[in-house]
């Protein structure tokens, strides 16, 4: 197996008494989008500086391309591109100057500098607006500005803090599109931070859930729904409605979960597919009269909650212990 | 060290300031009045007066000066009661004013480049760049230090024009600069310069904005005012070798504070909290 891009071992760190981070441990893969989902304060972006070695950790280790981000930060940070949650661009200097600027600290050749800069502000769709002041840019403008410099140096590893908050759905769909083409055109290791459950769902191959600087869970979509329960949902349409005794049959069976009948719609919660079969057989058993079954995935925002309540129900059970 | 990413850095700040009018429009037109109003008036207002000689008697304030300071009453030996007041004034009592220019000019982009970036919230993404925290801190300090030496040696060239013209009928040769500007000039306004960057860095770690760090690190203001009075009183005349060692301290200090600045400069320090 493939050393991994970023590996954390009980990494935390602490402003004070605020323990942004506190004792993450996880991987990143080659090639991966990886998400890091939570709430405001979770400790995302804290998670970024300390693996980018603009933060020190209070405490743990992380290695990220091979490197400590607090020993070798310098080297590393030539390899990563980040963007930060706010754009953190020079709203007094060009589109143009602003790239420029960032390619020189990054090392770009001079003589191929002004050429990479052009190609970049083509392909982020801001060439007619090279020369004008970025204070004058729309916020979707801005963001794309802002990708196109943390791509600039053509690193292996990107980290993206909330790459559409505060912008409105058009950006915001035209920004994920981007990112998705970039993840799958070019292989790079993608870690996105993001309070979007809808975004991390479109995005990413594996999550991890965060809250208050801790690790909730972590795993694919489908890995997260089956270790919480949350299954398979299957949804029945049927052509009259259900014999009394069909929902009583159905309960029988192992491997079910929630049961909702309304008039001529069932929905059945089953922990995979295997379980499906039984379900219809015993439902045509009962003389149920089926017009279509639909297995679907939990979305990532039923896990998500899922994640959340169990947790809290967790910290409840372990406050309420004197 | 990368020369390419210090000259960046500083290049960048730069850029940003003067694109910061009341940052430094203000820091323009003080100088201007010292170094264009004031003296015109100093030359110009005797031909007003009926007399000096209350002023240049040797029992006035003039003759007390000359009295207490030897080398001033050469400098000042065989020029008549105009040309005695000229030299006194734009050369003598003005020459430590003018280290307020490198101090002012200083601060103020200190003040932008290290606690205004971080209160615009721009700095995160020259935080995740390649660049070494030491070479962050230099790049930012040169961006101040050396606008700071080259607008005070600017001043001092139009001031030393203003003077020389002005005072031209009354004086009838080039007489400014008198020796012992030279090494205010050129040893101790850099000096202060530094100590103004230096200072404003610190100061910018501990405070939240622009403005707080302009204005804590303007009240050094009051050591070169120390120095005026010292030169006013007479107890510290800037002569050449007063104004070595003046220096020599200034730079003393200076090396301490560069020194415990590049080694405790972390870039977290620039992060918004
Ligand atoms: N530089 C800082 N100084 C003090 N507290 C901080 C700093 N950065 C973050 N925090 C605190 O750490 C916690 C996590 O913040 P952050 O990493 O920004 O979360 P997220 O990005 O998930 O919203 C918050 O409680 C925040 O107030
Ligand atoms: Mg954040």
């Amino acid at each position: 197996m493939r050393v991994p891009v970023i590996e954390t071992e009980s990494l935390a760190r602490s402003f004070g008494p605020v323990r942004a981070v506190d004792g993450l441990t996880f991987q990143v893969r080659e090639g991966e989008v990886f998400g890091l989902l939570g709430p405001n304060g979770a400790g995302k972006t804290t998670t970024v500086r300390l693996l980018n070695g603009v933060l020190r950790p209070s405490g743990g280790r992380a290695r990220v391309l091979g490197l400590d981000p607090a020993q070798d930060g310098c080297r590393l940070r030539q390899q990563t591109g980040v963007l930060t949650e706010t754009p953190s661009l020079y709203e007094r200097l060009t589109a143009r100057e602003n790239l420029a600027l960032f390619g020189a600290l990054y090392a770009i050749p001079e003589p191929d500098l002004s050429r990479r800069v052009a190609r970049m502000l083509e392909e982020f769709g801001l060439a007619d607006r090279a020369d004008d002041r970025v204070g004058e840019f729309s916020k979707g403008m801005k963001q794309r500005l802002a990708l196109a410099r943390a791509l600039l140096h053509e690193p292996p590893l990107l980290f993206l803090d909330e790459p559409t908050a505060g912008l409105d759905p058009e950006a915001s769909r035209q920004v994920t599109e981007m990112i998705a083409r970039l993840s799958r055109r070019e292989g790079r290791t993608v870690l996105l931070c993001t309070h979007h459950l809808s975004e991390a769902q479109r995005l990413c191959d594996r999550v991890a859930v965060m809250d208050r600087g801790r690790l909730l869970a972590l795993g694919t979509l489908e890995e997260l729904s089956r270790s919480l329960g949350t299954g398979l949902q299957v949804g029945i349409g049927l052509q009259a409605p259900l014999p009394d005794t069909a929902v009583a049959a159905l309960r029988r069976l192992s491997s079910i979960g929630d049961i909702r009948y309304t008039s001529l719609q069932l929905q059945v919660s089953v922990a995979d597919e295997e379980a499906v079969p039984a379900v219809v057989e015993t439902l045509v058993r009962e003389g149920a009269r089926i017009l279509s079954v639909v297995p679907r995935q939990p979305s990532l925002e039923e896990v998500y909650f899922t994640i959340r309540r169990v947790a809290q129900d967790a910290s409840c059970a372990t406050e309420a212990i004197p | 060290m990368n020369g390419r990413t210090l000259r960046t850095i500083a290049v960048k700040d730069l850029k940003e300031v003067l694109q910061n009018r009341a940052a430094w429009i203000p820091a323009l037109v003080v100088p201007l009045i010292f170094i264009i109003v004031l003296p015109l008036g100093i030359i110009l207002a005797p031909s007003l007066m009926q007399s000096m000689s209350p002023l240049t008697a040797p029992t006035g304030p003039v003759g007390m000066m000359r009295e207490r300071i030897p080398a001033l009453a050469a400098e000042l030996a065989g020029l008549d009661e105009r040309q005695t007041w000229v030299v006194l004034m734009t050369g003598y009592f003005f020459a430590p004013f003018i280290l307020i220019f490198p101090l002012m000019f200083s601060t103020i982009v200190a003040s932008e480049s290290f606690a205004g970036e971080r209160e615009r919230k721009t700095i995160e993404a020259l935080l995740y760049t390649p660049a070494s925290d030491g070479e962050l801190f230099l790049g930012k300090a040169l961006a101040a230090f050396v606008p700071a030496v080259v607008l005070t040696w600017v001043s001092f060239l139009v001031y030393g024009v203003v003077v020389n013209g002005a005072g031209w009928s009354v004086m009838g040769r080039f007489w400014f600069p008198p020796a012992s500007w030279w090494p205010l000039m050129l040893w101790v306004a850099p000096a202060v310069a530094a100590l103004g960057v230096a200072a404003t860095v610190l100061i910018s770690a501990r405070v939240r904005t622009f403005m707080e760090a302009y204005q804590t690190s303007a009240s050094l203001v009051l050591l070169v005012l120390a120095l005026v009075a010292g030169q006013i009183t007479g107890v510290l005349y800037l002569s050449p070798a007063i104004a070595l060692a003046v220096g020599l301290a200034l730079w003393l200090i200076d090396g301490v504070l560069i020194g415990l600045g590049v080694r405790t400069f972390r870039r977290e320090a620039l992060l918004v909290k």
